[in-house]
């Protein structure tokens, strides 16, 4: 499979990852939805690599029904106001992953429906699965205090 | 860092005030939970009502959220798994087995034949606890009362077969990274040998209360529709798309840990309504039966953990006799192990769906990423579509057939 998005393949433990570019990432995940028939987005996560640049890698993991084939394409974005294009127009169920992803790493989405915090309070400073955020949060404490 | 109470109540939307506009329909928006005992959990749905109708619905979510998967990243190996427990706490050995899989696959481990046997028959045990657990507190809320005792009383036996192989109830940790973590006791074949000859029957007893009961079938029948397009552009698995006629199973499709090697049939429906998600989860627990059964007939015999000593506990009768089991027991135990830089994605079947772990290791012997694709996140998305237009005593039953568990969607 080749498609001018795709930069980079890689073969490891019987999974395919294809290193894409995150300016044609719609483009891409568009084609291997209609051609290569990756109806399913199974699940979209991001990895922090703190302190490296580019910062975070969006992860997509894609499944083929028909095929009986799963495929993980990844995206490289920056750690200075962190930004890829929402996959929702392509995949529904990207929703909730990319507001989830925004609210724990702070990667924004653009073109997302309604993207706010899901599973942190909606007032919530910092984004906890980032490699710099400490385990025990913040530490507490009363803003009179 | 800390806002102030005014600065959060600023944060909160001002309430809209209606148009007064007569042509326009007048909606009430009605706060579902998140104690709301339906929602078995925590789960807030804020639902906007014209009538009895629902016009949209929104899921809440998030109350339940422990930082699982960042906890992870904090421990060695061995003990995140402990964790995954946590996680979907109905069908904890599911969660216990993806994890060990996806961490086996980066070490590139051979598991023994035997505890490969003993991980399906106690998934499928625990498959079949979920499922009652499901039965039970679903025909409850739609008001068939006692499916909830008959229910219970199978997974009180169901929790007793676990606590004999394991130690505990519910959070069992029995499947370790490598293997299994005790051997099986003496005895256990008469003890599930009697169990599931006699499970068959009752999964008659409990069709037949509610196979025929018509207040069952009005409650059911054509209620929670969403066509299997939308399932899968919303990622939806498990008992709810195989109701919809689509047989998505990764016990079929990808077998792992031995699941090639036994004869059952993957549970199909085509009326994708909660009546044909009762029906598929019945005929899975038939499933689940023939395949304890065949594990029990045909148990290998052989070791229950791979030959890793730098990776699976040694013995506790040889660290008193060997000085390498020792030595290998406290790098273990102390340090943890590592595991090659690299990272992959294994799912299983669980009762919800599909679960699946994508770990990324940086060569240390703690996990830099564990991912967690849950079957009761991805879903409860399709929550907002499948109760569009409906009405509200029907939200009951289609969000029951559902069968999500909070602590998996929220980790």
């Amino acid at each position: 499979m080749s498609h001018p998005a795709i930069l980079e393949t890689i073969e490891a433990f019987g999974e395919t990852t294809h290193i894409a570019d995150p300016a044609k990432i719609v483009e891409l995940c568009r084609y291997l939805k209609d051609t290569e028939k990756y109806v399913r987005l199974s699940g979209l996560t991001a990895v922090d690599w703190h302190p490296a640049e580019p910062r975070f890698e969006v992860v997509y993991l894609l499944h083929s029904i028909e095929r009986n084939l799963r495929l993980r394409i990844k995206c490289k974005v920056s750690g200075e106001n962190p930004e890829i294009d929402s996959v929702y127009s392509v995949w529904r169920s990207a929703d909730w992953h990319e507001r989830e992803i925004f609210d724990l790493f702070g990667i924004g989405f653009r073109n997302h429906p309604n993207l706010q915090r899901i599973l942190m309070p909606l007032d919530w400073d910092g984004h906890p699965l980032r490699k710099d955020y400490p385990v025990h949060g913040y530490k507490y404490s009363y803003p009179n205090e | 860092m800390n806002k102030s109470l005014e600065d959060h109540v600023a944060t909160i939307p001002a309430r809209q005030e209606q148009p007064e506009n007569a042509s326009a329909p007048r909606l009430m928006t009605l706060n579902m939970g998140p104690q709301h005992p339906s929602t078995h959990g925590v789960l807030r749905i804020v639902v906007e009502l014209e009538g009895e109708t629902i016009r949209s619905a929104t899921p809440d979510i998030g109350f339940l959220h422990t930082g699982i998967e960042k906890q992870c990243e904090h421990l060695t190996y061995a003990k995140a798994l402990t964790l995954t427990d946590r996680v979907d706490y109905l069908s904890n050995v599911a969660n216990n087995l993806v994890y060990c899989l996806t961490v086996e696959k980066l070490l590139q481990l051979e598991i023994p034949e035997r505890a490969q046997w003993m991980r399906v028959m106690l998934t499928e045990f625990s498959r079949l606890n979920s499922h009652l657990v499901w039965l039970g507190t679903h025909a409850l809320d739609i008001g068939a009362m006692s499916m909830f005792f008959y229910c219970f009383r199978e997974r009180e036996e169901i929790l007793r077969i676990l606590e004999m192989f394991s130690g505990q109830r519910m959070m069992t940790s029995y499947i370790r990274i490598g293997g299994v973590a005790l051997e099986a006791p003496r005895g256990w074949e008469k003890v599930v040998g009697k169990f599931i000859r006699g499970f068959p029957s009752k999964v008659d007893e409990y069709e037949d209360l509610l196979n025929a009961n018509p207040i069952w079938a009005i409650r059911t029948k054509g209620v929670g529709y969403i066509s299997l397009e939308d399932m899968l552009d919303l990622g939806v698995t498990g008992p709810m798309i195989r109701g919809a006629g689509l047989a998505l199973d990764c016990r079929k499709t990808a077998p792992y840990s031995s699941y090639e090697k036994f004869d059952f049939n993957v549970a199909l429906e085509t009326g994708n309504d909660v009546f044909s998600r009762y029906r598929v989860r019945m005929q899975e627990m038939r499933e689940s039966a023939k395949i304890i059964t065949q594990a029990l007939e045909g148990m290998p015999s052989g070791p229950i953990t791979a030959d890793a000593p730098h990776v699976v506990l040694p013995d506790r009768e040889k660290m008193k006799t060997q000085m390498e089991a020792l030595i290998y027991h406290f790098k273990i135990v102390t340090e943890g192990f590592r595991v090659p830089a690299g990272e992959v994605y294994q799912c299983v079947e669980s009762p919800r769906g599909e679960i699946g772990y994508y770990i990324v290791s940086d060569g240390t012997s703690k996990p830099y990423r564990v991912y967690m694709r849950t079957p009761s996140f991805a879903n409860l998305m399709a929550l907002p579509v499948m109760l569009k237009d409906t009405l509200i005593a029907d939200s009951i039953a289609a969000l029951g057939s559902m069968d999500f568990v909070l602590g998996d969607t929220d980790r």
